[in-house]
């Protein structure tokens, strides 16, 4: 129901709440060495809409949402080219103090560690408020009440008396829910979430992906999802980017990309999943051979040539661009008009 | 039909907790409590379950590195428990561990050659001047080559470190191997070169396996039998086929629904489990999992369920599935 109705948003196509253009992200290993860890990534996010940005170690993803917020370690990490606009408004270039105003307020964060977010030494309640108060200024009557009201929205029982507790007198899922509680107090406009059930069990995690798909209607925002985890993709993703080597590879629909990857990466990510069910017919898994390239030596042309099951010698002589196939979906692959991915990657 | 290579008993492990000046144990964590299973020489049986479920424990304790607080393991016919210091290391060289992180679990300061032989030497299998060859046939075994013998494990990635693991618990040829959590840390599309190895493996060298992990995937596809555990107690055991196509605990049905599936044709409502995780230090009376079971009933905080058979070599520990 959520799709239908952001499909019939996607006509008329307003300014999108955040887009990412051409980005690239640089780390100063040390004098002499600087790696791209993000390398001219682009999307784009509209309201009420999820898109997850999947890949592997090392692939940007994670880099490219620390971009977003503003979070790149001090003097290693740096935006060196493109930019980032949300609701229209540049942000790449603004000072510590401008995003902190961001932060919170129109861009809320969570993470898979909540003790990440979470301060050990204030009560979950103090912690809350101070959000609600740094960014609109209401007396702490209100701020407090705020705190309560968002506890009890992500489901923690007793909002009333866990408002007062400290982190450590929480579980593990409570945490969770109360540093999402935390992200979302000012209401914000898009929720960016790195891995944000990856250390949880799943039957936490399915606690966790109900209530974001909840707060998400209720509150209508656009949420950022990333992670390493398939299976949590086809869940709750309108629109899929997949990251190799801190580049985007391939970017379609949900049901596009499940149903027909373009790019053989993304196939071969598909077809090295064990799936629930697959083991009857007792299949050996294709893996993809090889490693993840480093960032520090990376290939020439096609930066998954050499692991590529399809790639011709011209693969290893030219970088492929990031194509458009039509109806949204791009492929980063020189051969994506004449393979056909799709039977090898459906059973 | 043979004995079952290992067979577990009825076994519990409560680790003390110590408290006030004196240190005296205050409480216990019930980390394992009343486990019972068999493990049939060339067969994989997997252990699945979340945090706090015992499982990691019981692999440990079957190798005797946690001593058991009661019940009994038994190795081809031998009780473990009993062993004295020279009968175990007998024992240690039959069985084997690979461990999760494939960081932590290599000395970083060996070289693989080192790596490779420690265990040759200590076991006394072949000749000084072999145990390079060894070592080098292990390598191949796994999928690395001669020239990663004088490299430092730091100069490899997650996957190949893994191998390594591998190749060290194959090195005095184990005719057992507890797997704790061996793919888990892994990217996914190393992940299933390592699922495929260890397939190989087993195949080729006739290997039995207690395959530890939380990924209800993975294990469906590499396990022949499978035991569901909830706060250190058995829920449902049975062939890997029957538990997942007709899952008879409320528990393994809760487990199995939560799995998010990697199609989105398939988006489902979900039976999604209330609450936490108890504290394995004060779980619920009765039936562990009642505080959270959707179908619970008053009887469950009285009763404790006993593995009841549901089907042929399926049970489950349930007084509703009976």
């Amino acid at each position: 129901m959520r799709r239908a109705a952001v499909m019939q948003n996607a006509a008329p196509r307003e300014t999108p709440l955040l887009e990412v253009r051409d980005l690239q992200t640089t780390f100063d290993l040390n004098a002499r060495v600087s790696i791209r860890a993000v390398d001219g990534v682009s999307f784009e996010v509209h309201a009420g809409e999820t898109l997850a940005i999947v890949g592997e170690s090392g692939s940007g993803k994670s880099v490219t949402s620390l971009s977003i917020m503003g979070l790149l370690p001090k003097d290693v990490g740096r935006i060196s080219g493109g930019s980032i606009k949300l609701m229209g408004r540049e942000i790449s270039r603004l000072s510590d103090r401008e995003m902190r105003e961001i932060r919170g307020k129109d861009i809320g964060m969570i993470f898979q560690e909540p003790m990440t977010s979470l301060n050990p030494v204030h009560t979950v309640g103090q912690q809350i408020a101070e959000t609600v108060i740094r960014h609109e200024a209401v007396p702490r009557a209100t701020a407090r009440q705020r705190a309560v009201d968002m506890l009890d929205l992500v489901g923690i029982p007793e909002p009333q008396r866990r408002v007062d507790n400290y982190p450590h007198e929480m579980s593990g899922g409570m945490r969770q829910r109360a540093m999402i509680a935390m992200a979302l107090a000012c209401e914000p406009r898009i929720l960016i979430a790195d891995e944000p059930t990856t250390a949880l069990d799943v039957t936490i995690q399915a606690q966790m992906l109900e209530l974001m798909q909840e707060l998400q209607q209720t509150l209508g925002m656009a949420i950022v999802f990333i992670t390493h985890d398939l299976g949590v993709v086809a869940e709750v993703a309108d629109r899929v980017v997949v990251m190799y080597a801190a580049q985007v590879v391939e970017t379609a629909g949900v049901m596009d990309i499940f149903g027909q990857p373009r790019m053989p990466y993304t196939a071969g990510l598909m077809n090295s999943i064990p799936r629930l069910g697959a083991s009857r017919h007792k299949v050996r898994l294709r893996a993809i051979p090889g490693t993840v390239p480093a960032l520090t030596s990376l290939p020439n042309g096609c930066r998954f040539h050499p692991r590529c099951a399809f790639a011709t010698p011209s693969c290893s002589a030219e970088t492929p661009a990031l194509e458009d196939a039509g109806a949204g979906h791009m492929i980063r692959c020189a051969r994506w008009r004449e393979l056909s991915l799709v039977e090898k990657a459906a059973s | 039909m043979s004995t079952p290579l290992l067979q577990v008993h009825h076994l519990r492990k409560h680790f003390p907790i110590r408290g006030g000046i004196l240190q005296r144990v205050v409480n216990s964590v019930k980390a394992v409590d009343d486990v019972s299973f068999e493990v049939a020489q060339g067969t994989v049986v997997g252990l699945v379950g979340e945090s706090g479920s015992g499982k990691t424990t019981v692999g440990r304790t079957v190798l005797r590195l946690e001593s058991a607080t009661d019940g009994q393991v038994r190795f081809d016919g031998a009780d473990v428990m009993a062993l004295g210091a020279s009968e175990l290391r007998a024992y240690r060289k039959r069985m084997q561990i690979i461990f999760q992180d494939p960081y932590a679990s290599l000395n970083p300061r060996e070289k693989i050659r080192d790596i490779l032989t420690h265990p040759l030497r200590l076991h006394r299998i072949g000749h000084p001047s072999e145990q390079d060859d060894r070592a080098v046939a292990l390598l191949e075994k796994v999928g690395l080559s001669r020239d990663h013998l004088d490299r430092f494990p730091h100069e490899f990635s997650g996957g190949q470190r893994q191998r390594i693991g591998i190749a060290r618990a194959l090195a005095v040829e184990p005719e057992f191997i507890v797997a704790d959590e061996p793919v888990s840390a892994l990217d996914v599309s190393i992940q299933a070169q390592v699922i495929n190895l260890l397939e190989d493996l087993k195949t080729d060298l006739d290997l039995t396996m207690l395959f530890i992990a939380h990924d209800l995937g993975v294990v469906e596809h590499i396990c022949d039998r499978v035991i569901v555990m909830y706060l250190g107690r058995v829920m449902e055991i049975g062939s890997a086929a029957d538990l997942y196509t007709n899952p008879r605990h409320p528990y393994t049905r809760a487990l199995l629904s939560a799995v998010p599936v990697p199609d989105p044709s398939k988006r489902k409502k979900r039976v999604v489990l209330k609450g936490d995780i108890p504290s394995p230090i004060d779980p619920p009376s009765g039936c562990v999992f009642r505080t959270r079971c959707p179908m619970a009933q008053p009887d469950c905080a009285s009763i404790v369920p006993e593995l009841r058979p549901v089907g042929e070599g399926h049970a489950s520990a349930c007084i509703l599935t009976s």
